[in-house]
Formats: structure tokens, C-alpha cells, sequence
């Protein structure tokens, strides 16, 4: 159910600023948007409902292959169709949207309770850079919240039943958040160290958290989304001296998954490693815009 | 459970190339390393096809076995992870031929 309106369609996803404005997509493409600004508590809005939930899904229905010979009895038609290529078309649009704004674009990934709501938080704190968030999760504005607190533009992503982000959600929510030129967008994800993998959506560079409380071996069982990974972040290590984590046994299964990808060691709550990754930001960033 | 949303892309793409014939069969090439539960896939289609021309229409998976080729010695090996090193003793870098793959190889209509 949307928070804001009390829409209620488990597959829609809903996309929401911080003034109750908001818009659903529906699983088959419909859009509809809702005002959430004039809440004068008398009840005055009505979200009635009015809204057809039609089949206007007037995107990326257009290709045709032409291998269609008409009539006849049962016959097989040849497609090879990519099964992505629909998101990564959009995928593609977001990277000329990014670009067209020299708009350098992170896309923060993990397992939930890994830490990326935290390490954001500091990060949009001290990174010396304009920055905004599109925040992905399942339900809530819980974490958008945190981050708008930072004093940064957030916007939030719900996917309801989804469990990632997909290309068409970011370019809904970038539609709301307009970042800045030459600034920077941190994407975080839906917490899942499954699905977010497949799913391009226009990024510049992947950022995967690795927390030393998952265990070495995370990157050997979730390959999928280790190796498309820039950069390994192993967070939370202010809790090294509790934990028997082998960091070099960490080090080589990631390297075995994603022997190109940089590692580095943070605690947000110390601090420790922090300006190596804010280094990283900036030189990928003058690299990519 | 990502799978959903892939059977939704399936049968879209299906539907859009089907232009309202009547879709009997769809035939997948799936990769051992795509990261897709068949299973799953399986489960998904059934409900992403209702309603559609698709309704009723038979699955079949061709799966593609993964295959990496070592880099220092050429040698191809069989891939049950999608892993960037050989497993031979050199730990050199190795790059996935076979076993990625998603794709709708085909449709039967009428």
C-alpha cells in the first residue's frame, strides 16, 4: 500500500518527494501521479481514485523484428530476443541523461543491514560535492528520511513487491529529484545481494558493501552481484577486533569473482578509511564526466 | 525474486512480437550463469501469461552449460560460478564464453 495516498496495489512502484507529491507505476507501465502537497488536515484532497488504470504503456513496445510471415497453421519464429534489452534500453537513456548533465551516477548495492544507509549518511555529510539520493526499498521512507536530514535532496523509491531498482524507477525518480549539474547521485538500492545484479540502470560505477559480520565467503555465494562490482567497500570494521574475519581470505574471494574491482576497507563509525573513499568518488568521477 | 519481473519482460516482448496471434510455445535459451532460478522462471510464467496471448503457451528452457577459457593456458573449463580466475593452480584471469545467456530464442504461433 503507498504510505502517502493509501493507494493499494502490491506490484506498483511509487516514487515520492519529500512533499507528499508522488507517482505510481503499475507493472504494465501505467503512470499516475498524485499531489501530496495541500494537506490542510480538513481532508480536502481528494485522491478519489478517478484514475483509469489503463493500458497506456506507450514505451518500448515499438521494435519489431519483422519475422512475422502472417497466417498459416503453428510455426516457430525465430526471435533471439534479449530478455533485458528492455531495461537496458533504458538503462541507456539514464546514461545519456547523466551525461547530458555531467551528472556522475553511483549505484550503491549490499545486503540488507550492510550499512549503505549509514555510510551514506556520513558521506553526504563530508563529501565535499553536491550531492543527491534516489533511495530504493521495499516499503517505507524510513531511510529517505535519514538522509534528508543530511540536508540533501532525496528521493524515494518504493518498489512494493520488487526487490531492486530497476532502469524505468530511476529515471521516474530522477524526473523528481532534477540533480544538479556536474553533481553527484547516489543510487541505493533495495538491500538484496540478488536481484539489484541483473538489472543495469544507467550507472556510472557499481559499489558493492561487504560487511565482516556476512563472512568471507560472501563474494564466492553471491557472484552475480560481486562481480560487476568498481568497488568493494568492506564495511563496518570498527568491529574487527570482535569478530575472527580473515580479511585476506575476503580480499581473494572477491578477487576471484571480480579480480578488476578496488577494495576498501571503511568504518563509518570511526571514520577510518572514509577519505579514501571520497577520494575514489572524485577521481571516478572527473574520469566519467 | 527478481525472476518475476524477468517473466514479465519475457512475455511482454513475446506479446509485442506475437501482435495478437495466438502463442502456443516460447523457447528460452537460459544460461547456467545468468543468476535465474528456473524453477522460479517457471512458476512466474504461468501467472505473467494469463490473460494474455500467451495463456496456456508451453515453456521450454534450453540451458546453456557455463564455460570459462583460462587466459594464461587457453584451456576451457566448465563453470558452475561465475568465477573470473581459473581454478588451475596459476590463479590466472579467465573470461566466460558460455553460460550468460538470456535470451527468447523463439515462439510458436498460429
Amino acid at each position: 500500500m503507498c504510505r502517502t495516498c493509501g493507494c493499494s496495489d502490491g506490484n506498483m512502484v511509487t516514487v515520492g518527494d519529500a512533499d507528499g507529491d508522488h507517482t505510481h507505476i503499475l507493472p504494465d507501465g501505467t503512470v499516475i501521479e498524485h499531489q501530496g502537497h495541500s494537506h490542510d488536515h480538513g481532508h480536502s484532497h481528494d485522491h478519489g481514485h478517478s484514475h483509469d488504470h489503463g493500458h497506456s504503456h506507450d514505451e518500448g513496445h515499438s521494435h519489431d523484428h519483422g519475422h512475422s510471415h502472417e497466417g498459416g497453421p503453428s510455426k516457430v519464429e525465430i526471435l533471439e530476443a534479449k530478455v533485458m534489452e528492455k531495461n537496458d534500453r533504458l538503462a541507456e537513456r539514464n546514461r545519456g541523461w547523466f551525461a547530458g548533465r555531467e551528472v556522475f551516477a553511483l549505484n550503491i548495492m549490499s545486503s540488507p543491514g550492510s550499512g549503505k544507509t549509514t555510510l551514506l549518511e556520513r558521506t553526504l555529510r563530508e563529501l565535499d560535492e553536491t550531492s543527491s539520493v534516489v533511495e530504493g526499498d521495499q516499503e517505507t521512507a524510513r531511510d529517505a528520511e535519514r538522509l534528508r536530514a543530511t540536508g540533501v535532496p532525496v528521493v524515494q523509491v518504493n518498489t512494493g513487491t520488487g526487490c531492486h531498482l530497476e532502469a524505468d524507477m530511476v529515471w521516474m525518480g530522477l524526473q523528481t529529484l532534477r540533480p544538479e549539474l556536474g553533481s553527484v547521485v547516489f543510487i541505493e538500492n533495495v538491500g538484496n545481494l540478488v536481484c539489484p545484479a541483473l538489472f543495469d540502470l544507467g550507472e556510472h560505477k557499481r559499489v558493492v558493501l561487504f560487511s565482516i559480520t556476512e563472512g568471507e565467503d560472501k563474494p564466492l555465494k553471491y557472484p552475480h552481484m560481486f562481480k560487476a562490482a568498481d568497488l568493494v567497500l568492506i564495511t563496518k570494521m570498527d568491529l574487527l577486533p570482535h569478530l575472527d574475519f580473515d580479511m585476506e581470505e575476503a580480499r581473494q574471494a572477491v578477487a576471484t569473482i571480480a579480480p578488476d574491482a578496488q577494495i576498501m576497507e571503511v568504518s563509518t563509525k570511526s571514520g577510518a578509511g572514509m577519505k579514501g573513499w571520497y577520494d575514489w568518488i572524485r577521481d571516478a568521477k572527473r574520469a566519467a564526466t | 525474486m527478481h525472476e518475476l519481473s524477468i517473466t514479465r519482460n519475457i512475455v511482454a516482448t513475446v506479446v509485442e512480437h506475437a501482435r495478437g496471434r495466438k502463442v502456443d510455445g516460447v523457447t528460452l535459451k537460459v544460461g547456467d550463469l545468468a543468476g535465474i532460478e528456473l524453477q522460479a522462471l517457471r512458476f512466474c510464467f504461468d501467472i505473467c501469461a494469463e490473460g494474455t496471448c500467451l495463456e496456456g503457451a508451453e515453456l521450454h528452457i534450453e540451458q546453456i552449460p557455463g564455460r570459462g577459457r583460462c587466459l594464461e593456458c587457453d584451456e576451457r573449463v566448465p563453470l558452475e560460478q561465475p568465477i573470473a580466475i581459473c581454478p588451475c593452480d596459476k590463479r590466472a584471469r579467465m573470461i566466460i564464453e558460455a553460460g550468460e545467456e538470456l535470451l527468447i530464442h523463439s515462439m510458436e504461433v498460429h
